[in-house]
């Protein structure tokens, strides 16, 4: 496919401004800028189709089936895209007067009631733009909440091995050292580890609960009952709501802290990476601290003392929470615990129709995904996770998440959310079946997998040995 | 298996040869092949300090990274700037591509020879 | 009620009888009894399509939308043209997750590759990431990319929007980054403050035009960072530089910036971009995804996430930041804008934009009481004095539907964009008389 920039032909344009009205002015010379910005030339039908062709190599919900195990890939309803384009939502300026922004304020007050309500918190932050960002709020409280309390040698934060990197990467950036606890056999914590490392220097405990291996950690109470006692709080990573939300609450469960992701367990679309959204929840005694909108705050007429500060500018990812508070509105009571108990199903009902092919990691009841290894495969044909997932791309699936989590050598985890029907999942199996047969038959043959795709496996280390990250134009 | 008999070892993979007051320090064969193919590394400074089992470098393979862990104590004395526009020298061959050489060298005596690595990587595998 | 699964309670029965379950509940045994919840949660029972439809347009019909906005202060009302929304519609790219699977997602790597190298020539350097949240938190991710083992000291413009300031300070605490404001005077830099930085400065961070709308002496204060060894932060305003000298020209290391102008409507402050651009020398520093060119085996082009060893999923403790979803969407979306506009467009809007705001600032300052704070130069936002109430004037104004200057302090920060031509910009200074009794 062509560049935008190959396409480009100068002196070609489209007509989007008319003619000035105004007297005529220059910019002061120190001001001008002296090479114009080699943008595409280009008439809008040559934009048109250019994109066109772009969106044909791409594969979203929209396209099949997308088991990828963590992100929580389920149906983006198309009624929420209405919402979020509503002028009355779109075209608010953030800093417009309180009085003719009451719908906005009622959006996220409602949002606030509803996601409290399920996670079992008493306030909640919208201005984390997604999970990560919400796990940096998450230990910026941690820190506050310390620090008020005069306790300046809790520096630690424990983080079983399991977890997705963001959770140590964003310990990182709020100063905190990140002490491992090790998962037993189950892939849950090592009790015994955890109560070895807890002393008055843990700030807190980060955890998600369904792990990232699918399975709920049954001990849950007795850690953060443990945590709670050596005087560290519980910080729940919400990337696995999906599966509990409406049998069981992480406030419940002894957390004071909790994110959302809200393009994953709350249905707003992914759109090639984001934008998503990162609410944090806590209990009162954290209230306080949470983040605000300085500005914003200010027109609000609301006092922000003991806030952490902001972590973004204005509110939040505004649009996303009114895609997720539709999504809310439209489940409802029944339909937030039908919607959890569907995926959990699902996923158990998969798990057990691929078994003959790849038997789960963990042999039990899992959550709303499970774990595959193919680590005996690799050893005994060469065939491993990354093989078996390119050849799911002829099957005209998205494959599952490949090497994540990393206590599971040759992982690929499937994650099939609730909105698949059971036709879809009969077929994913028989596609795993279909690559079974072939690694007994021809085991060679899958390291050329993808082949029916426009491209097959692009060269990594080159790319990653001698970046390009940039179109460079010819002299 | 390629491990040459003149050159000391360490447990974290690194190998060591002395250079007058010299230490040359660099990854062994077997490291480099457990690695795959790297794709940057990241150098320490001159002059920085090197704390035996405490990591002083990385390298990065396109899904990983990977610390180098100083074999021995001593201060950075020359950082392998080729090494930044060709990591790949490393994957080419281990021995020759040497990633620091430090001075004020001590510890030498914990290194394994050649034969006690081997069995090491032997029982890894 | 409203629900989007497909099984029905039959096809729910057989699948749980074919795992040798009876009920759903069966599948949360681990669940301490204690805790599980008898009852679902105590929320409203579900809302079908039509009436969920109805139950958000009567919460947007509760907020006004101006059709003539005169603020800025960080969200801008620009022209978005129609292309931009119907590609950015398109069901592939908005349900698509993040590119990891290259032979499938060539599209998207594409686009994504597209839209660093627009941002690249937009600014002015060599290399840009894929997107982070917004401005100020790219404002922030730039600042950190500076630090190195001796320099950490960081030097913010006081002229900066405050919401970006506070930011960079809250991201500075987490870190405990030492965190100093530049004074200003006149509404501009103070810049014999950088005159002599202590030998800790990581990086100086201007903003341009700055939080008043005023030009900063740009090129002189990255001339005083380097000096002190230090690295020069710009966050700019993308419209302005269609016009402008990029932050490329006048010396800068790294460009941030707010890209929502760029054909993202205000949305209440979110979902907006953040963009980050850098030279060449800082590539490995940048957080966040970055887009790369390669090779397949076959030899075809071929797009890839790459320098994936920076980031979270694989440096975890150890990388720079925990930046993984970004606002991909938002980024195709100012490409496309970009696109739609060309460089004689963006210099067009831009030219607008400054000879309306000048227009406006002129006729302003023949009323009474509405003359300019400042006397430098301006791009399209310039703070006025205001001869009654503040707080006043702004519900008279919104009352006649205009959203007027925002109110800082006892002054009023206006903006003009190109959507004011200069009927428009009379009638609203018809209104302004009126309401302030001239």
């Amino acid at each position: 496919m062509k560049l935008i920039f190959e396409r480009s032909v100068a002196g070609r344009r489209t007509f989007q401004m008319p003619q000035s009205t105004f007297p005529k002015r220059e910019l002061p010379k120190a001001v001008q800028r002296k090479e114009r910005p080699r943008l595409p030339e280009m008439s809008e039908v040559a934009i048109s189709r250019h994109y066109t062709k772009l969106a044909k190599q791409a594969f979203g919900v929209n396209s099949g089936f997308y088991p990828l195990g963590s992100c929580t890939m389920k149906y983006n309803p198309r009624i929420n895209e209405v919402v979020a384009g509503l002028p009355g939502f779109a075209r608010m300026h953030p800093l417009q007067p309180v009085d003719t922004a009451r719908g906005c304020h009622e959006v996220l007050d409602r949002a606030r009631e509803v996601l409290c309500e399920i996670t079992g918190m008493d306030d909640m932050t919208f201005q984390p733009a997604a999970g990560a960002h919400g796990e940096y709020v998450g230990l910026l409280l941690m820190k506050k909440y310390h620090e008020k309390r005069g306790d300046t040698q809790r520096t630690r934060v424990l983080i079983p091995d399991s977890a997705h990197g963001t959770n140590p990467a964003s310990a990182a950036m709020v100063g905190f050292t990140v002490t491992h606890l090790p998962s037993d056999d189950q892939g849950c914590v090592d009790l015994d580890a955890l109560k070895a490392n807890l002393d008055d220097t843990v700030a807190g405990l980060m955890l998600t609960n369904p792990n990232t291996v699918g399975i709920f950690d049954p001990n849950i109470l007795e850690i953060t009952r443990l945590v709670h006692e050596s005087g560290g709080l519980n910080y729940y990573d919400g990337a696995n709501l999906n599966a509990i939300m409406g049998w069981v609450r992480p406030g419940d469960m002894g957390f004071d802290i909790v994110h959302l992701n809200l393009h994953k367990t709350f249905s707003t679309p992914h759109g090639g990476g984001g934008p998503g959204a990162g609410p944090v929840g806590c209990k009162e005694f954290l209230s306080p601290f949470l983040p605000h909108s300085h500005m914003g705050a200010r027109l609000a007429e609301v006092d922000t003392g003991d806030s952490v500060g902001q972590v973004r500018a204005f509110h939040g990812n505004f649009l996303v929470v009114a895609r997720a508070l539709t999504y809310a509105l439209t489940l409802g009571r029944e339909g937030v615990a039908q919607t959890s108990g569907m995926a959990v199903l699902n996923a158990n009902y998969l798990m057990r129709k691929i078994e003959p092919y790849f038997p789960p990691y963990y042999n039990r009841i899992c959550m709303h995904e499970f774990v595959l290894s193919l680590d005996k495969v690799k050893r005994s044909t060469g065939v491993g996770a990354l093989d078996v997932a390119k050849c799911l791309l002829d099957y005209g699936m998205h494959p599952p998440t490949m090497y994540f989590p990393l206590i599971v050598p040759e992982a690929l985890m499937v994650e099939p959310t609730e909105t698949e029907n059971r036709e879809t999942l009969d077929e994913a199996a028989e596609a795993f079946a279909q690559i079974h047969q072939m690694i007994q038959d021809k085991p060679d043959s899958l390291h050329d997998c993808p082949t029916t795709t426009p491209i097959g496996r692009p060269d990594e280390v080159g790319a990653a040995r001698n970046p390009i990250v940039r179109y460079s134009f010819p002299e | 298996m390629n491990i040459p008999q003149h050159l000391k070892y360490s447990a974290s993979h690194e190998w060591v040869l002395m250079e007058g007051d010299l230490a040359i320090i660099g990854i062994t064969d077997y490291a480099q092949k457990e690695l795959g193919d790297l794709v940057f590394i990241n150098l320490p400074n001159v002059d920085d300090e090197m704390v035996v089992d405490e990591a002083f470098a990385d390298v990065e393979s396109v899904k990983a990274v990977s610390d180098i862990i100083a074999p021995v104590n001593g201060t950075i004395a020359q950082v392998n700037e080729e090494l930044l526009d060709a990591p790949e020298l490393i994957n080419q061959d281990a021995y020759a591509a040497w990633i620091v050489k430090a001075k004020d060298v001590t510890g030498l005596d914990d290194l394994l020879t050649a034969d006690q690595y081997l069995e090491l990587i032997s029982k890894e595998g | 009620m409203g629900s989007y699964l497909p099984s029905t309670r039959d096809e729910q029965q057989q699948m749980l009888e074919a795992i040798g379950l009876k009920e759903l509940k069966d599948l949360f045994v681990d669940v301490p009894r204690e805790v599980l919840l008898k009852d679902s949660v105590d929320i409203k029972p579900g809302l079908s399509e039509m009436g969920v439809r109805q139950e958000m347009e009567k919460i947007a019909a509760k907020n006004t939308v101006f059709q003539t906005v005169l603020r800025g202060a960080g969200a801008y009302d620009h022209h978005i043209p129609a292309i931009v929304s119907t590609v950015t519609a398109k069901e592939e790219f908005l349900t698509t997750y993040t590119p990891y699977q290259a032979e499938i997602s060539q599209g998207v790597l594409q686009s994504i590759f597209e839209y660093q190298t627009m941002i690249c020539e937009l600014t002015g350097m060599d290399v840009s990431n894929a997107s982070v949240y917004d401005g100020a938190s790219a404002a922030a991710e730039a600042v950190m990319m500076t630090q190195t083992r001796s320099r950490e000291r960081v030097y913010v413009a006081s002229t900066a929007h405050p919401e970006v300031i506070e930011t960079i300070r809250t991201y500075c605490w987490g870190r405990e980054v030492p965190f100093e404001l530049i004074p200003q005077k006149d509404g501009l830099l103070d810049l014999s403050a950088l005159e002599n930085l202590p030998g800790d400065t990581a990086c100086v961070y201007v903003q341009q035009p700055n939080f008043y709308g005023l030009f900063e002496q740009a090129e002189q204060a990255a001339n005083l960072a380097h000096q002190a060894g230090a690295k020069a932060v710009m966050g700019v305003y993308p419209i302005s530089l269609g016009i402008c000298a990029s932050p490329g020209e006048l010396g800068y290391d790294i460009a941030v910036g707010e890209g929502q102008p760029l054909g993202i409507p205000m949305s209440w402050g979110g979902p907006y971009l953040g963009f980050m651009a850098a030279r060449k020398d800082m590539m490995r520093m940048l957080p966040g995804r970055i887009a790369g060119e390669t090779k397949d085996k076959q030899g075809r082009r071929a797009y890839v996430l790459t320098l994936q060893a920076r980031e979270q999923h694989i440096r975890r403790e150890k990388a720079s930041s925990n930046v993984c979803t970004n606002q991909a969407l938002c980024a195709m979306t100012a490409a496309v804008y970009m696109a739609a506009m060309g460089p004689q467009g963006m210099a067009e809007v831009a030219q607008l934009c400054y000879e309306g705001a000048h227009y406006f600032a002129d006729e302003l300052g023949k009323l009474k009481g509405f003359g300019r704070v400042h006397t430098a130069d301006f791009f399209n936002e310039f703070l006025t004095h205001c001869p009654m109430d503040v707080r006043q004037f702004e519900a008279e104004m919104a009352r006649r539907g205009i959203l007027c200057g925002l109110t800082v302090d006892d002054k009023l920060l206006w903006c003009v964009t190109e959507k004011m031509d200069k009927q428009a910009i009379d009638e609203v200074i018809a209104v302004i008389r009126e309401v302030s009794g001239q």
